[in-house]
């Protein structure tokens, strides 16, 4: 019994054997993430409704309590998200491209940013936890109705605005904490020269996902911070 | 290969609009529109989530049409969450 050469097709090591090719695995995978994407929309989209029907009951006091918060902070949260989606999308092209110094260098930038998204958001935590706004027996959120200084916002109701609030916000920053982790093993992976142009799933769909969370902020900003700047 | 590669230059000109649309709406929430405040900051928020969707998530340059399927599914049933149960609540007479 001679021992015959069995012919073995040479494929990209990162493909695995269900799939005919690297392009329908990369498909497949991306088709994955973006259903998930979609539990996500479905996910926050129950918060985004709760919000905006208590907030077309409560106006005012809504109104209120959304002037309390720093629009400055709230505006630069939300210009450091936009960034960290440049430099994902930049992170991507580079691997797109086989540069694997460009993608360590936007994907430390993206990390950076989202760090910087965090703290923001914990300074902002912390001035609303010493003005006691935070939702519990230590509650007490003294204003008057926009527009009418000698009538006094209802307790329950900017209470409510604000367990919303850190509902909504709380969650965000939890999907932001996830993606720092995830982007911080995408960047050890990228220094070590994982992502080439014929395989840079993971990063893809991880910038799927960054994406994703840049857009529920790009929602819950001016729906908590610009409620009735006006007066 | 797989996903076309979008120009830097495309990038970036959506980067910078996407900073320009922050700081509108930012501003016009002190300009007094009335009930419009709320509209614009709303569509202008939808106008950076598209552009975000169909550039930087690559939606516009993919050609799996069952992304765009998922994509557009998803959008209906969030409205149709939305829409039925604002429909439902706002048209109601509060004693």
């Amino acid at each position: 019994m001679a021992d015959r050469p069995i012919a073995v097709e040479q494929h990209n090591p990162a493909l695995k054997h269900h799939f005919v090719d690297m392009e329908q695995q990369r498909e497949a995978s991306s088709l994955g993430m973006w259903l998930f994407l979609a539990t996500e929309i479905m996910f926050f989209g129950g918060m985004f409704c709760a919000y905006l029907i208590y907030r077309y009951w409560y106006f005012p006091d809504f109104a209120a309590a959304s002037s309390s918060l720093d629009i400055t902070l709230g505006t630069a949260n939300t210009a450091v998200l936009i960034c960290s989606s440049l430099t994902v999308v930049m992170a991507v092209r580079a691997a797109q491209l086989g540069k694997r110094q460009q993608q360590v260098v936007y994907l430390a930038l993206t990390l950076v940013l989202g760090l910087a998204f965090l703290g923001i958001k914990g300074i902002e935590w912390t001035s609303k936890f010493k003005e006691h706004h935070i939702p519990g027996p230590t509650f007490n959120f003294e204003a008057s109705l926009p527009g009418h200084p000698d009538q006094p916002v209802d307790q329950h109701h900017a209470q409510l605005f604000f367990s919303l609030y850190f509902a909504m916000t709380g969650m965000h920053a939890l999907h932001m904490i996830i993606g720092v982790a995830i982007f911080t093993y995408l960047l050890y992976r990228a220094w070590k020269g994982a992502y080439t142009p014929e395989y840079h799933t993971p990063l893809e769909n991880s910038g799927l996902y960054w994406h994703f969370v840049d857009i529920v902020w790009i929602y819950l900003f001016p729906l908590l911070y610009l409620i009735d700047r006006k007066k | 290969m797989s996903e076309p590669i979008v120009p830097t230059i495309t990038n970036v000109a959506v980067w910078l609009t996407l900073l320009v649309l922050t700081g509108v709406t930012a501003g016009v929430a002190f300009i007094d529109l009335g009930p419009f405040n709320t509209v614009v900051a709303l569509v202008i928020a939808t106008v950076k989530a598209l552009l975000v969707v169909l550039i930087f998530m690559h939606v516009k340059y993919t050609s799996e049409k069952l992304v765009k399927v998922v994509v557009i599914s998803a959008i209906f049933f969030l409205a149709l969450l939305l829409g039925l149960s604002l429909a439902d609540y706002t048209t109601r007479l509060l004693m």
